[in-house]
């Protein structure tokens, strides 16, 4: 899909500045000149083309209570599909990367207790039947901010 | 600040994303049955306590010209982590960064993500922090496909 200066223009501000307010989207327009109609038409399109995945609220995990850790496992090459469908499967794991090492497959997991975290690691041990994982709780956090400069690009 | 249900009932309708209408915070009150002045000002106070972030767009970052994606991950002495983790999270290439306790066939300590439009790009930016922080010790993980990435969906499980 080619983006126009304005919808990269819109992007930014949707990505950063989202106004909390009765007419965000009208706020919105008035910022980067064009009409809360077109800013709603625009919006749409981005999102049918899937250039916007989601519009809501961003959450802090930790502060909602959740525990989280980052994992990597040895998946041997003719499994990854089944494997990933098993772990995949989980609401709690939003992020599953296959990377470019031995242990090939790097996902998220993230639960309402760490109990909860480790349960559904063991489960997918025992339904995978591959023990070769890493797990690597977060010890201290420095930053999340997945925003990403469209404009300049 | 405690989440009460009301409060979690509003973090449901949010991660499910905010509808595209002239006035979205009343179409979602009208579903949680308050007023959407109540409801914006509870929003307010989720994000002021820090437990929402902000309201904003995630991108597919490929479809933006984002097209590669490493993990770097660093062996970096304890007694230097705080120094190097405060000035890594400063840049803005760097979108997560965290520490992380090392495991015996896994000496690494500490992890950054870093997006760019090419793997080149990525690897400069390597060389680049590994200059600022002064550590050597580190390799680049490309992804090479994505087999999830959603949004966590909370209070659903």
């Amino acid at each position: 899909m080619q983006l126009d200066h304005i919808d990269k223009h819109l992007l930014d501000v949707v990505q950063t500045d989202f106004p909390i307010c009765t007419e965000p989207y009208r706020v919105i327009g008035e910022k980067i000149g064009i009409s809360e109609q077109e800013v709603l038409a625009r919006l749409e399109c981005l999102m049918q083309q899937d250039v916007i995945r989601r519009l809501g609220g961003v959450f802090d995990s930790r502060k909602l209570g959740y525990k989280g850790t980052l994992c990597a496992i040895k998946v041997p090459s003719e499994r990854i599909d089944e494997v990933a469908e098993v772990i995949n499967n989980y609401i709690g794991i939003t992020h599953n990367y296959l990377r470019d090492h031995e242990y090939n497959m790097w996902f998220t997991i993230l639960a309402q207790s760490s109990e909860k975290v480790e349960q559904i690691l063991t489960e997918i041990k025992a339904k995978t039947g591959i023990n070769d994982v890493i797990n690597l709780p977060s010890q201290r956090f420095f930053k999340v901010l997945v925003n990403f400069k469209v404009r300049e690009t | 600040m405690t989440l009460t249900d009301l409060d979690k009932k509003i973090v449901i309708e949010l991660q499910a994303g905010l509808p595209l209408v002239s006035r979205p915070f009343e179409t979602l009150a009208r579903k949680l049955d308050i007023t959407e002045e109540e409801l914006i000002t509870r929003v307010h106070a989720i994000q002021q306590a820090g437990i929402m972030r902000r309201i904003g767009a995630a991108l597919r970052h490929h479809r933006v010209g984002f097209k590669a994606n490493a993990m770097i991950v660093w062996q970096i002495s304890e007694d230097k982590i705080l120094e190097v983790g405060e000035q890594m999270a400063k840049l803005p290439e760097v979108t997560h960064c965290y520490q992380r306790a090392a495991l015996p066939q896994w000496p690494y300590n500490f992890y950054t993500m870093v997006h760019g439009q090419s793997r080149e790009e990525c690897q400069n930016i390597a060389v680049r922090l590994s200059e600022i922080a002064g550590v050597t010790n580190y390799r680049l993980l490309y992804s090479v496909t994505e087999l999830k990435k959603s949004s966590m969906k909370y209070f659903m499980d």
